[in-house]
């Protein structure tokens, strides 16, 4: 007896307990951000608008691998290779159609070149359907995106344009195996 | 004769036209409210503080099309939002807001509004019976057998502040608090009041029902538009109603220092509203079978002790 009425008043306690802590959030400012009004922040690695980044240099960084393209799982990137007469690859047609685009970031992963990079532009809202789909010209920026100092062709070690192969950083020049003789 | 009858025609009017404005307002305070404690705003868009989106939901349920789902039966299926409403205006007619204020004087006026307020439950069975759905089939049997279980004790936790006003008339009853509000010598009978107040008016932690997570909408599953409008300001109006009628029994009517009577009615009444919408944010709704046992084998001990107790020392007065 003595321990159900105590049982009882436990719970008495805990509903009026309740009570108290909402009614104490009368005076807790609210958590809402206004958003046409406020802008939220958003973290730098958010991930919306899909843009195509350059290098230090001002050249384009995506080589038409098509590894983008491959990894995408609303198949919403379509590219055409070309190729420059240095033999030097680079997209001749770049199209994004962001009305399928899920903003995974599967394809930022699978970029070899950091050419291909997500960022926080979320309000890509339009009337028209047609205009989601971005054309290279739509996508292209000037500059390096998140990555400011990565160039892939200094890097990379292979041979391009004007550059012989062991050009790059950290590179030595290439060893002549015919010469190698005891 | 004829002058009071238009005094008095114009005084249920504009009584029942504030009542209608004030619960479609409640709408948008308790979503104000409830946004406040639980750290966000609510509608703050419509007008000034949003206190116009009542009237942007008004035109979205008047131009919504008023379908009547083919498997219903039709007549009883639009009679029962009209009884919800109905019946808790009707019961608005007894409360006394501030001398020579309100639309009738009963001598029993008491009487009269537990027995409208029983009504109520015809609504929400009616309401179900009619939408021939599983759902509302559901609801409606929780409403049935809820509301009758906790209109048992509403009564009984009534009958105190009877005793001690020896008058059924609401006017006597707030008169005789005018030394001293019932809520002290009568505690236990505002507690369970309170509780039956809360499950009488179907809102949450007793909003059995209409639960949404277990019964989509309980018995209003298939309105929708105007009809579905009318059970929820229904809902509200009963909430003022049962707000009013605490006023009345326990905390003293229009009594108060300084300010007008009606005035300290309205905020009385204010106050207790909020605590409704405040007990809606706060407490989790209990199972079924908890909810009947907790009525009659805990509430309804608890009103009879408190009857008797209070029998007790009344005579003993003497």
């Amino acid at each position: 007896m003595l321990k159900s009425l105590a049982v009882f008043f436990d719970y008495v306690y805990s509903q009026c307990r309740s009570v108290w802590d909402v009614l104490s959030h009368t005076f807790t400012p609210a958590d809402t951000i206004e958003y046409p009004d406020q802008m939220p922040y958003l973290a730098p690695r958010y991930r919306a608008r899909i843009v195509l980044t350059r290098d230090p240099n001002g050249d384009e960084r995506c080589v038409a691998c098509n590894l983008c393209a491959a990894s995408c799982p609303t198949d919403c990137i379509s590219l055409q290779k070309a190729e420059d007469d240095t033999g030097r690859w680079y997209p001749e047609t770049f199209r994004i159609n962001f009305s399928r685009c899920v903003y995974c970031g599967l394809c930022e992963e699978a970029c070899p070149t950091y050419a291909i990079q997500l960022t926080p532009d979320f309000e890509l809202a339009e009337y028209e359907r047609q205009n989601m789909v971005y054309e290279k010209e739509h996508l292209l920026i000037s500059g390096p995106g998140k990555y400011p100092d990565y160039s892939f062709y200094d890097v990379s070690g292979k041979a391009v344009s004007g550059r012989a192969k062991g050009g790059g950083q950290n590179e030595k020049p290439p060893i002549d195996i015919k010469s190698l003789l005891p | 004769m004829i002058n009071g009858f238009w005094t008095t025609l114009l005084m249920v009017g504009g009584i029942m036209m504030l009542l209608v404005l004030s619960a479609a307002l409640l709408t948008w305070v308790e979503r104000r409210l409830l946004g406040i404690w639980q750290d966000r705003y609510g509608p703050n868009r419509v007008g000034p503080f949003g206190s116009l989106q009542i009237v942007a939901d008004m035109i979205k349920l008047l131009i919504k099309e008023d379908w009547v789902p083919p498997f219903a039966d039709r007549p009883v299926f639009v009679l029962a939002p009209a009884i919800a409403m109905f019946v808790v205006l009707a019961a608005f007619a007894i409360v006394p807001m501030a001398p020579g204020l309100g639309v009738v004087d009963m001598n029993i006026g008491l009487l009269y509004f537990l027995a409208i307020t029983s009504l109520g439950v015809y609504s929400v069975m009616l309401g179900a019976y009619a939408s021939n759905s599983k759902y509302a089939l559901i609801g409606g049997l929780r409403a049935a057998a809820q509301m009758l279980s906790y209109e048992v004790f509403m009564g009984l936790s009534l009958m105190g502040v009877v005793m001690l006003a020896g008058t059924f008339d609401l006017r006597g009853i707030v008169e005789a608090q005018a030394d001293g509000w019932f809520f002290i010598p009568q505690f236990i009978g505002l507690v369970v009041f309170l509780i039956a107040g809360v499950a009488e008016t179907h809102r949450t932690p007793f909003d059995l029902p209409e639960a949404e997570h277990e019964l989509t909408a309980g018995f209003h599953t298939e309105y929708s538009g105007m009809k579905f409008g009318m059970f929820f300001i229904g809902e509200y109006l009963s909430v003022i109603l049962i707000s009013m009628m605490t006023v009345v029994m326990f905390f003293g009517g229009w009594h108060g220092p300084f300010f007008p009577p009606l005035l300290w009615f309205l905020f009385k009444t204010a106050i207790l509203v909020m605590f409704f919408i405040l007990i809606r944010g706060a407490l989790p709704r209990p199972r079924y079978d908890q909810l009947m046992a907790f009525g009659w084998k805990l509430m309804l001990p608890v009103s009879l002790i408190n009857l008797v107790i209070t029998a007790a020392i009344i005579l003993s007065l003497d």
